[in-house]
């Protein structure tokens, strides 16, 4: 029962990033969703691991979140460089 | 006793990160909307990492989820600090009904610095060539 709520919670987490990554007005702004969306999977990887019972997948878990800071990372590194050349003013 | 306490703290991430989620979803401005994804879901995750370790109960368990917890909590403000940084110099547009901006005129908008650095620096790089 608890375990079918954290999932419904989890997938609804999932597709309001996506909404935010399909809709952002600004490049930011998807990012924005992207590292949610990475965090959220992060969370939903350790559920995972316990409803299923295998350890294993935590590791998967703490991967995603090492990658997924770099990710991040890199888009701020680029969008501040580079700025948003295709915007006007 | 555990699987109850770990079911209530999984569930608790859960919600904060939906929280989170529907903060990023319906917030009108790129800022306001880091400032409800970040900390939640920092929040939320560390529930559940922390209901996952209760769960198992495991020594290896327990050390794998207070690395990814300790990892998140130094990585997600760093992370967030960079992207919102460089959102503000790439000229991102601020909400409608934003009352002050606290960092307007602060910045060289080319060079990415504080103003009063660049003063600072130039005062000594003067004194040094004067003598």
């Amino acid at each position: 029962m608890t375990q079918g709520l954290t999932i419904a919670f989890l997938i609804a987490a999932v597709l309001f990033c996506l909404y935010r990554v399909a809709r952002g007005p600004s490049l930011p702004d998807r990012v924005v969703g992207l590292d949610l969306l990475s965090s959220v999977t992060v969370g939903f990887i350790a559920v995972y691991a316990v409803v299923s019972g295998e350890i294993i997948y935590i590791d998967v878990a703490m991967v995603l979140a090492l990658i997924a800071f770099l990710g991040t990372v890199a888009f701020a590194y680029f969008i501040e460089k580079g700025g948003m050349p295709w915007r006007k003013t | 006793m555990a699987q109850n306490l770990s079911a209530f703290l999984m569930f608790f991430g859960a919600l904060l990160m939906f929280i989170a989620a529907l903060g990023v979803a319906r917030m009108p401005d790129l800022f306001t909307r880091m400032h409800s994804s970040t900390k939640s879901a920092t929040l939320g995750v560390g529930f559940i990492m922390l209901g996952a370790a209760f769960h198992f109960g495991e020594i290896g368990m327990t050390m794998r989820a207070v690395a990814i917890i300790v990892f998140i909590f130094l990585t997600a403000p760093v992370a967030a600090h960079m992207l919102g940084r460089a959102a503000y110099f790439a000229g991102v547009p601020l909400w409608e009904g934003t009352l002050s901006d606290a960092l307007r005129g602060h910045y060289d908008r080319r060079t990415h610095r504080l103003i009063n650095d660049e003063k600072i620096e130039e005062q000594l790089f003067e004194g040094e060539n004067g003598r």
